[in-house]
């Protein structure tokens, strides 16, 4: 079983590989959001180091979500979802294999990115450590949010709106905690590990639940 | 994450295949009513009826894919998780265009197959059984739709199942290539497997023991 696992995630890391794209796309989404986000509020340094690490997460977010939709829909279309059902690896595990694959080529990108991206909101260097390893906690959990979003819209097409609306309000708990525990470092009264203890938390209850929501969602197709 | 003990450690025994009154919905629509049929360990059932007959639903239902509204399927003993002994075959042939087709068999022998499973080629003995040996380094998406069709089969070859589910088996395939499935068919019925096959057209050398005719009731 665990060959199975690992081949799953191997295919899926081959495939990001040979389509390419899939993460200089996000982070170049990731990028947009941000370049433009002084545009919409004016270029105050003290207004945009203050709002910088909720700027970044709602970036992260929205790039998240923009390379989620196809997660399983590919999979439909050619018939390997099918298959996937029959294999000796349970469906659960699937999910988990393909959305470590997914965190691995494309939300990786994202959170390495995030310090250069934090620069040009006039972040501090403690800021910049701490917008990023929140990202790095929360994103495991941004992907698993996302993967029931793609399973239930999987034979929607063009289902990535619909997926969205469905994800957004399920991603909101890990949004507050994960903007809390990037700001905390920068105010001096708060507590940083409370807010971090609380997105760890987040990730491993979403590890623990989305996959057998995912994989419920894609036995009904 | 990993089970430690796996349940599925003794030998694939799974027959017969029991089908009992079975009832089937597709969009409110019921498309099989009263099926039923039972095959036995080196049987084979070709299912045949008009467009829209419910010959893929029915396969799809047996291999667990699809809702029933009522009605019985069991493969084995109770108790035997039937998706792992059962080969599905569809239109679609579940491999990915940016791959190779190594890659995709290399991919779906370890998805399918069972620790210790025995009689199942490696997939580059797969590719040479269907004559693509030469072609194992092509991207899929460069091949033709007989092509693809071949890998898709040789997929039965990599991991040994006792039930197989072939909707269309022959779409696409030259005529030496359908002789040749044709006697891998025989070959899997010889050997003590369950095949259950929908098609129009004559499954070329190879004849079915039963036949189930959808259009006229559900009887095998």
């Amino acid at each position: 079983m665990s060959s199975a696992f690992v081949a799953l995630f191997l295919r899926e890391m081959r495939i990001a590989s040979r389509v390419g794209g899939s993460a200089s796309m996000g982070v170049a989404f990731f990028l947009c959001l941000v370049a433009i986000t002084p545009f919409a509020v004016g270029p105050d340094p003290k207004l945009l180091a203050r709002i910088g690490p909720a700027i970044l997460w709602l970036s992260a977010l929205l790039a998240t979500l923009l390379g989620l939709d196809r997660l399983f829909q590919a999979d439909a279309e050619e018939g390997s979802l099918d298959q996937l059902h029959l294999a000796s690896l349970p469906l659960e595990l699937a999910v988990v294999a393909k959305c470590a694959a997914h965190w691995v080529s494309a939300e990786l990108p994202l959170v390495l990115a995030a310090p250069f991206l934090g620069l040009m909101l006039d972040q501090e260097a403690g800021a910049l450590l701490a917008v990023t390893t929140s990202l790095l906690v929360g994103s495991p959990a941004l992907t698993l949010i996302g993967a029931m979003g793609a399973a239930a819209t999987v034979s929607v097409r063009r289902g990535g709106l619909l997926m969205a609306l469905l994800v957004l309000p399920l991603a909101i708990p890990v949004l507050i905690f994960g903007v809390s525990a990037a700001g905390a470092a920068t105010a001096a009264d708060a507590s940083l590990v409370a807010p971090f203890a609380i997105l760890a938390a987040l990730a491993l209850a979403a590890l623990a639940l989305c996959p057998f929501a995912a994989a419920a969602l894609l036995r009904q197709v | 994450m990993e089970t430690s003990q796996d349940p599925r450690q003794k030998p694939l025994a799974f027959s017969p295949l029991v089908v009992e009154a079975l009832c089937v919905e597709r969009g409110r629509r019921l498309v099989l009513e009263n099926v039923g049929f039972t095959l036995e360990s080196g049987e084979s059932l070709r299912v045949i009826g008009r467009n829209g007959a419910g010959k893929s639903t029915l396969l799809r239902a047996l291999a667990g894919l699809l809702p029933l509204r009522s009605g019985r399927i069991r493969l084995g003993a109770a108790g035997d998780d039937a998706s792992v002994g059962t080969h599905y075959l569809a239109h679609a042939d579940g491999l990915r265009g940016v791959l190779t087709a190594l890659e995709n068999l290399q991919f779906w022998a370890a998805m399918l197959s069972d620790p210790g499973g025995a009689g199942e080629l490696s997939p580059l003995e797969a590719l040479a059984r269907v004559d693509l040996a030469p072609l194992a380094d092509a991207p899929v998406g460069l091949l033709s739709a007989g092509q693809k069709r071949r890998i898709a089969l040789a997929r039965l070859f990599v991991a040994s199942r006792p039930l197989w589910l072939l909707d269309e088996p022959l779409t696409a395939l030259d005529s030496r290539a359908r002789d040749q499935f044709a006697q891998a068919m025989r070959a899997h019925c010889e050997s003590g497997g369950i095949l259950v096959a929908a098609t129009h057209e004559p499954l070329g050398c190879f004849e079915a023991t039963r036949t189930l005719d959808l259009d006229a009731g559900g009887r095998a």
